[in-house]
């Protein structure tokens, strides 16, 4: 708006009153948001009502089987347990495979790409049942060894030589439980982690491994040190995501077959007692409660491995305004 | 051994793919001596500076650094690659400042100037973080020790890239455009810290545009364009009196720009 006032530069000329004051102006109505939330409302009745008043939702049925000895060791062993470990060889094995993907090394290229080509082509399920059969290929037992000494032997007579020999037995009770529900899902797990690091690792910067070779870091100092350490920004959040895809996997160790899991024992529950609803809900329940434990601890990692990036992190010790210790090297 | 150049490059050249972008450069660079390499983007300027600590392999000539040979090693009458742990030691005495500082940004400025010589000199933490110290104050940044640097201004990142080079006591110090990438007003900053270190004795050599840093503090000015050394002398010759047509435009191109 213009003023036939003269303003001077500085706008001494114009009066108080002619200066415009506080902006106290009405706000952009959102009528549509009030329909969601009336819809929204009624759903949300409709489903409460279901819950207490549908008979098929034995609440204190479902309590009691969450509260079996069996179903809570299910679910510290089979459920919580197997995904930590898994987890745990997941992500070393990811880091690993991606460490070699990204090597000069054409070899180690190769074998991570055919482990990663491996390990995500089979379906998990398809896997541990294989695992769980794995001393079937053992019938005369695995034994570690000189390679191929059995061949030696036949062509030039030579005694066998093996250190350590274990029966079909042995292999069959490692594979055929809980250990071996752990290495097939571990495994299939670092095939997809191998993915993510690779991802995290090529999104950092490549200025900063020249600047940590140029201060003569080795290759692998530069990897753990710099590298890694800022790839995991990027590989943590994906990585919380399969943390959560691998508790829900656990339910597959019947394919191993192994019964300390939690959905197995609810089955068994289910199945002698024909309460489908209550044991599915217990489960449900279980699942939901973890899985929210799970998002907590994402939460932290994320700002843990978030130093230094975006304008929200703070200074270690009190910081100065920015900007007013400047040049004190002139 | 002091009377001998500290770095030594004869005859380098170096090829991406079928571009030749060093064609036979010479260079000498005496103890304690400040030399820029002045001349426009693509001269190679950069791929030699990073041919000194093998940030780039070089194809043909010799670079030396104290008597040895930059990245090779002759043995039995052949020439062979040094592998990546000899490499790494040759670094070790050639510290870097980047065009765009390269600063860890998940360390501390403190963490970054402790880095090296803690993981690579194996030095005593407390040793290592009270030396670290004193970088920082001497680059005029004592106060700033506990910033990321996202927390820095560019001209502040520079000079813990700064701290953080000199940190490995190098015997030379490159410097690859240390002030493009700066805001004009932060450019004085890093060039007084700069400054300082040439003044101190620092073997220095400086790729940069800064036309009035070179003629004030370099012992000797090398032109290239094209990727050959088209003039160089001292300061007062090649940017006062430039013999050569192509480095008179390049000047002259400098200086409009400064004023513009």
């Amino acid at each position: 708006m213009s003023t036939r006032q003269p303003v001077s530069a500085d706008g001494a000329g114009a009066s108080e009153a002619e200066r415009p004051g506080p902006v106290d102006a009405v706000g952009v109505r959102h009528p549509w948001r009030w329909v969601a939330i009336a819809v929204i409302a009624v759903l949300a009745a409709m489903f409460v009502h279901l819950l207490v008043t549908n008979d098929a939702f034995d609440w204190a049925f479902t309590l009691e089987a969450m509260n079996q000895n069996l179903v809570i060791r299910g679910f510290l062993v089979g459920t919580l347990l197997t995904t930590v470990a898994a987890m745990l060889i997941g992500v070393a094995g990811g880091v690993l495979l991606a460490v070699l993907r990204l090597s000069d090394n054409p070899v180690l290229a190769g074998v991570s790409w055919v482990f990663t080509w491996f390990f995500r082509a089979v379906p998990r399920y398809v896997l541990l049942t294989f695992v769980g059969a794995l001393g079937a290929l053992f019938a005369t037992g695995l034994s570690i060894g000189v390679p191929f000494d059995f061949l030696l032997t036949q062509w030039f007579g030579t005694p066998e030589l093996r250190l350590l020999t274990f029966d079909q037995q042995w292999v069959y009770g490692v594979f055929g439980g809980l250990a071996g529900g752990i290495i097939g899902l571990g495994l299939s797990e670092a095939a997809y982690m191998a993915e993510i690091a690779r991802a995290g690792i090529l999104s950092v910067d490549k200025g900063q491994a020249e600047a940590a070779g140029a201060l003569g870091m080795t290759k692998q100092q530069t990897m753990r040190r710099v590298v890694l350490p800022q790839a995991m920004r990027v590989i943590v959040p994906p990585t919380g995501n399969e943390v959560i895809a691998m508790l829900k996997d656990t339910s597959l160790l019947v394919a191993i077959p192994v019964n300390i899991e939690l959905f197995f024992q609810l089955g068994v529950i289910r199945s002698r007692t024909y309460e489908v609803v209550a044991t599915n809900v217990a489960a449900i329940l279980y699942y939901l409660a973890a899985t929210s434990v799970l998002m907590v601890g994402q939460y932290f990692l994320e700002r843990r491995f978030g130093r230094g990036f975006g304008t929200r992190t703070t200074a270690r010790r009190p910081a100065v305004v920015p900007g007013a210790g400047g040049g004190g090297a002139a | 051994m002091s009377g001998q150049p500290l770095v030594v490059a004869r005859n380098v050249s170096k090829s991406f793919g079928h571009v030749e972008v060093l064609k036979g450069i010479d260079l000498e660079v005496q103890r304690g001596q400040v030399v820029c390499l002045l001349g426009p983007s693509g001269s190679g300027k950069t791929t030699f500076l990073r041919c000194i600590n093998q940030l780039e392999t070089y194809d043909g000539g010799r670079i030396r650094v104290d008597g040895d040979l930059v990245g090779l090693e002759e043995r039995g009458g052949r020439l062979h690659r040094l592998p990546d742990k000899r490499i790494a030691a040759q670094r070790r005495e050639i510290g870097m400042v980047f065009q765009r500082f390269n600063l860890f940004p998940h360390m501390t400025a403190l963490e970054n100037v402790v880095e090296a010589p803690c993981q690579v000199l194996r030095e005593p933490r407390a040793q290592a973080v009270a030396r670290a110290r004193a970088l920082l104050e001497r680059v005029g940044l004592a106060d700033r020790a506990g910033n990321y640097p996202a927390q820095l201004s560019g001209g502040q990142q520079q000079r813990v890239a700064i701290a953080r080079a000199l940190a490995m006591r190098p015997k030379l110090m490159l410097f690859d455009e240390p002030t493009s990438a700066l805001d004009p007003e932060l450019v004085g900053e890093v060039l007084a810290v700069m400054k300082e270190l040439a003044a101190d004795g620092t073997t220095m050599i400086v790729v940069t545009h800064e036309v009035a840093f070179a003629r004030e503090v370099a012992d000797e000015v090398v032109f290239m364009d094209g990727g050959v050394v088209v003039e160089r002398g001292a300061p007062a010759e090649v940017i006062g009196a430039p013999k050569h047509e192509r480095t008179r435009t390049f000047l002259a191109r400098m200086r409009a720009e400064h004023r513009a």
